[in-house]
């Protein structure tokens, strides 16, 4: 019964906020609602975090590796179809003349979308089953994928010939043939958007409920136990970071769209701590909490900064600071207040009704 | 010979500064656990406080005294690091032990606001520090091979530094207490250990560390909000790859990094010598996956 | 049960209530387009109403605000100016300052938001290549006007920017021919790894190769990098004639520091930087680049009484110890430029202001400059300036007049296969 009453409010929470989302371009102004599109883009990667932080108690400081590799796929088809078979500008001032044979494929799109999944995955395959079988943990994780967005970052800056350095690919014009500009494209885009993370969202709540997601938590709460219980927990957490890595592969790729630009300072290691921020602001361990928390402090970010350009940095800085502080659960904890304080009130009229002939109980209640 | 002999002294000088940098990380987060993204900062309060001391004596001291400035920066840069962390520690860092990942977080949080006033303090641009003209020359050995005094006095003050951490950590009575509560709080507590006490200590010492690090870079480096942004990653793998909670893991990653990272740069670029280090860390920590000189512990889940 | 829901919906409500607020959705701009395709983004409306709204969009967080916060405050200058003198077409301007936090893809956010949501008549902004190719497509998609203030490395002509900086043949290509004919023949390349000097450098040699130049080295290191012992080692070893510096920000600092301290000279082994102006002087300290050179359009010490009057202005508005340089002179003519072009054209339309605007001339503080109709762009004088014991620039060559500005470099035989764009 218990159990029964938590999903539901959390459904009706989703529900609201994905309804709230699907009515948001008949209320909203188009530039708005292009910025909600990306920061559902920023939801899905959340929701991935979440599942290797939250769930499996993962923390990596390097998603922005994947989410880069999503973006720079589309990105490369998106940069060919606005060249018309030129060659890019900006390999021809950086001194190629022919395009690079790893380019060539990316002219068709089904091939780009194929590898904005297929390469993040992949290399999240690679890195997970290395590190993690080589039982890797905690903090060395956490340091180990931020120096892999270092990397990643140094790497797209260095290779300017090949992904247009620090300026990152920009300037498209079309996509899948419709002008990328055009209002109609990018509302279009916007529930691609919104669908794909109502989809991705299912799934984790469907995998969630699974054993799967017994066996993920049972490994964040005691990882040597669920060893010890029979299960290849290096297995899980290879499927799990996968996953997520696959997440932050779809976001790229839906980013780039709506966005227009990706660039290295988009991947580096300053975007892949606000990752991890926008998880542990909305609620980790829960799924609707990392939407949430993406889509609420990207808003406010984006609010505050327009309101006070010069002192945004102080509002987001005391915002996680306090959050942090008093609401480690995130923001979605916020559900419990009014439970707590009934809680305490009714408490309060137990002891005060009670209070004459039983003393005892009440030193007890307040020794706790 | 003298090429090879200079890159050498090169990779030895940058190790030493990034050891000086990372010892005050190697005490909040290899000892206390805390993930501290505002270390950065830490570096870059150091680092303004050496540029006020500068500015004091520019206005109010003869020119003739001015070199001792550097004295007074070491150790006030030093002083004012260490009391913010030390209110830092009571107002924040208390509520975070145990949770590394909210520390990180939190961190993150004092390390905007902290660039944030630099900005509105002493404005965006970068201010300029002078070093004090004794260590602006350089101790020329023969043809290219020249020793920077500023590079030689580094190195000093690093190990001095390593060497002060060194004793207080395991010559002192403080240093036990320090280290028998990042082992076991409880059984530390129950010991008669004020605890809380040695937490802010320590943590204050780790960020007077910084501080005086920062005071340092001021000779080589540029002074401006985001200094610390510029060093934040290499002193975390610095303190990682040796091993969190090794002094001697921090002084391995320091040379690791800094003699290893140099040779790569020689040989190829300073971009790709950049990859290479970094490969080359996650590649060590394939082997020894709580660095290379993991402080042994018997417990099975940490 | 309800306790549950009650919490959900009080968090929705919280939500619902920041998203609204804001009217006339995106669906109904949709149908908009179909019927009345003619309106654009900027312009038109705006003349009924007293003021006219500007945009100012640079970085004032992160680590491109050491140098963007200045122009910033020169741009805010101008337009202060401006306004006591009772502004354009009679009407106030009202400066909408943005954000772009060092971030290429903010940069495109924000110039979005000045354009769509505030329809501002114009930006001001930008420093990086990168934050100008971020915003390009956005205000060419909507028509908007941008005023770029900052040197670049050409082979870009948008019709939605002035490029009031100076073009590749304004500052590097006469840089290297002074360097050529005055210290020799042996170039060490040295720059930041991003797009401006991997590009500017890609001209050098090609010039370099013209000129009979040796290219003994050529270095990028990454941004934010602390350490150049490893690269000064290389100089010293390969001994050119002199350094060509585009390291951009903290990097200067790092370099000229370690580079006085390995013993290196001036006399030695002379630089030229283009990158460095006076601020970042300020930055580095006047002791360890004295000596060195440096190539602009303008410097705080060019002898015109028009600079002479915007020094005392602006020390005036933001403190004595403040420098003028090349970048916030750049960003103070740019609001005056596009004033003129609005009093020619009558209006603040992007289409007719881009009309009036070839032609203009502008009595700036590094003397008089005109704006170039056909490729945006403004006939500068380029000078070469040497850091002297203050930190101020002294000038010590310049060019007997304006030069006409030829971002893709088509004047040069030798630049042939650079661009093949256009």
């Amino acid at each position: 019964m218990k159990t029964m009453k938590k999903i539901k409010g959390t459904t009706i929470l989703a529900a609201v906020i994905f309804l709230l989302l699907a009515a948001l371009p008949f209320y909203m102004p188009m530039f708005r609602v292009s910025l909600f599109g990306k920061y559902m883009c920023f939801a899905i990667i959340a929701l991935g975090l979440d599942m290797i932080w939250g769930y499996t108690g993962i923390l990596s400081l390097g998603h922005g590796v994947y989410f880069g590799l999503g973006a720079y796929c589309m990105a490369m088809y998106l940069k060919l179809e606005a060249a018309g078979g030129n060659l890019p500008d900006f390999m021809s001032w950086s001194g190629l003349d022919r395009l690079p044979a790893a380019w060539v494929p990316f002219g068709n799109p089904v091939f780009a979308v194929a590898m904005a999944v297929a390469v993040p995955v992949l290399l999240a395959v690679i890195i997970g089953y290395l590190t993690f079988t080589n039982k890797i943990r905690g903090v060395y994780f956490s340091i180990l994928s931020q120096a892999m967005a270092m990397i990643m970052g140094t790497l797209l800056i260095g290779s300017q010939a090949f992904t247009g350095g620090s300026n990152g690919l920009t300037d498209f014009k079309t996509i899948f043939g419709q002008d990328i500009h055009a209002p109609v494209t990018k509302i279009v885009m916007f529930y691609v958007t919104l669908l794909v993370l109502v989809l991705l969202f299912a799934l984790c709540r469907f995998l969630t409920g699974r054993r799967v997601g017994k066996v993920l938590i049972a490994i964040r709460d005691g990882e040597n136990r669920a060893g010890f219980a029979g299960y290849n927990t290096a297995n899980y957490k290879v499927f799990v970071y996968a996953l997520s890595a696959f997440m932050a592969g779809i976001a790229g790729a839906l980013y780039v769209g709506q966005v227009g630009i990706i660039s290295p300072a988009e991947v580096g290691v300053v975007p892949s701590v606000e990752m991890i921020i926008w998880v542990a602001i909305g609620g980790k361990g829960t799924l609707i909490g990392p939407v949430l928390g993406a889509l609420a402090v990207n808003s406010l970010k984006t609010t505050a900064s327009e309101n006070f350009p010069e002192l945004w940095s102080y509002f987001i800085g005391v915002l996680f600071v306090v959050v942090i502080l008093w609401l480690p659960g995130g923001v979605i904890s916020l559900k419990e207040i009014p439970g707590k304080i009934r809680a305490k009130l009714r408490l309060h009229r137990e002891e005060t009704s009670s209070a004459e002939e039983k003393i005892p109980d009440k030193t007890a209640v307040r020794s706790k | 010979m003298e090429l090879f002999l200079m890159q050498l002294f090169n990779g030895i000088s940058v190790s030493s500064i990034l050891l000086m940098a990372a010892l005050g990380l190697a005490v909040t987060f290899g000892l206390m656990g805390v993930i501290n993204m505002a270390h950065g900062e830490f570096l870059m309060v150091g680092a303004y406080t050496a540029y006020i001391v500068q500015k004091l004596f520019i206005a109010y001291l003869p020119a003739g005294v001015f070199d001792a400035y550097c004295i007074v920066a070491i150790l006030l840069s030093f002083l004012v690091a260490a009391v913010l962390g030390f209110i830092l520690e009571r107002l924040v860092i208390r509520r975070l032990y145990g949770r590394a990942a909210d520390s990180l977080l939190v961190t993150w949080g004092i390390s905007l606001i902290l660039q944030q006033a630099a900005r509105s303090i002493f404005g965006s641009p970068n201010v300029g520090v002078k070093a004090p003209s004794f260590l602006e020359k350089s101790l020329r050995i023969h043809g290219m091979l020249s020793l920077p005094y500023k590079r030689i006095f580094i190195l000093i003050l690093a190990v001095f530094c390593l060497f002060g951490v060194y004793w207080l950590m395991y010559r002192t009575r403080q240093g036990r207490n320090i280290r028998a509560v990042m082992q076991n709080r409880d059984m530390a507590a129950a010991l008669g250990v004020n605890t809380g006490r040695i937490d802010s200590a320590t943590f204050a010492i780790g960020s007077g560390l910084a501080g005086l690090a920062g005071c340092a870079l001021t000779w080589i480096g540029a002074i401006g909000p985001t200094l610390g942004t510029n060093y934040i990653v290499d002193t975390f793998m610095t303190v990682v790859v040796g091993g969190a909670g090794s002094l001697l893991g921090s002084v391995f990653g320091a040379g690791f990094i800094g003699i290893g990272g140099t040779a790569f740069e020689f040989f190829t670029t300073a971009s790709i010598g950049k990859v290479l280090i970094f490969l080359c860390v996650i590649l060590l920590l394939q082997f020894r996956p709580k660095g290379i000189f993991a402080v042994k512990n018997r417990a099975l889940e940490d | 049960m309800k306790k549950r829901t009650f919490g959900a919906i009080v968090l929705s409500a919280v939500l619902a209530a920041s998203l609204a607020g804001c009217s006339g959705g995106a669906m109904t701009e949709i149908t908009d387009k179909e019927t009345n395709k003619t309106e654009t983004a900027s312009g038109s409306e705006e003349d009924s109403k007293d003021s006219i709204k500007v945009g100012i969009l640079h970085s004032l967080s992160g680590t491109m605000a050491i140098s963007e916060t200045s122009v910033r405050d020169a741009e805010l200058l101008a337009i202060k100016e401006i306004n006591v003198a009772g502004g354009v077409l009679g009407k106030q301007l009202e400066p909408v300052v943005e954000d772009g936090a060092s971030d290429n893809a903010t940069f495109k956010e924000k110039a979005e938001k000045l354009l769509l949501n505030d329809k501002v008549a114009t930006v001001f902004g930008c420093w990086t290549s990168a934050s100008r190719k971020a915003v390009l497509p956005t205000f060419e998609s909507n028509n908007g006007l941008l005023w770029y203030p900052v040197q670049y490395e050409g082979m870009e002509a948008s019709k939605n920017i002035f490029y009031v900086g100076a073009a590749p043949n304004q500052q590097i290509v006469p840089a290297i021919e002074y360097m050529n004919e005055n210290y020799g023949k042996k170039v060490f390349l040295l720059g930041s790894d991003y797009v401006f000097p991997r590009t500017a450098n890609s001209i050098v040699k090609k010039q370099a190769e013209d000129l009979g130049m040796e290219v003994v080295g050529e270095e990028y290191t990454p941004m934010g990098h602390t350490d150049y012992t490893t690269i000064i080692s290389k100089i010293q070893d390969v001994k050119p004639d002199f350094v060509f510096n585009t390291l951009n920000g903290d990097s200067n600092v790092a370099f000229f520091k370690q580079y006085k301290d390995a013993g290196l000279t001036p006399d030695e082994i002379q630089t030229l930087s283009v990158s460095i102006a006076e601020e970042e002087a300020a930055g580095i300290g006047a002791s360890y680049l004295e000596g060195h050179l440096v190539a602009w359009n303008y410097y705080q010490t060019t002898d015109t009484p028009e600079n002479k009057k915007f020094v005392e202005a602006y020390k005036a508005e933001y403190g004595e110890e403040r420098v003028t340089d090349d970048p916030i002179e750049a960003g103070y003519d740019a609001v005056y430029l596009w004033a003129a072009a609005v009093e020619k054209a009558g209006t603040t339309d992007v289409d007719q202001v881009r009309e009036a605007a070839g032609g203009i001339e502008f009595k700036a503080p590094e003397g008089t400059i005109t704006i170039d109709g056909e490729n945006q762009h403004m006939y500068k004088p380029v000078r070469i300036g040497m850091v002297n014991g203050e930190g101020l620039i002294d000038e010590v060559w310049s060019t007997d007049g304006p030069v006409k500005p030829d971002p893709y470099l088509e004047s040069y035989e030798w630049a042939k296969g650079l661009s093949n764009v256009q």
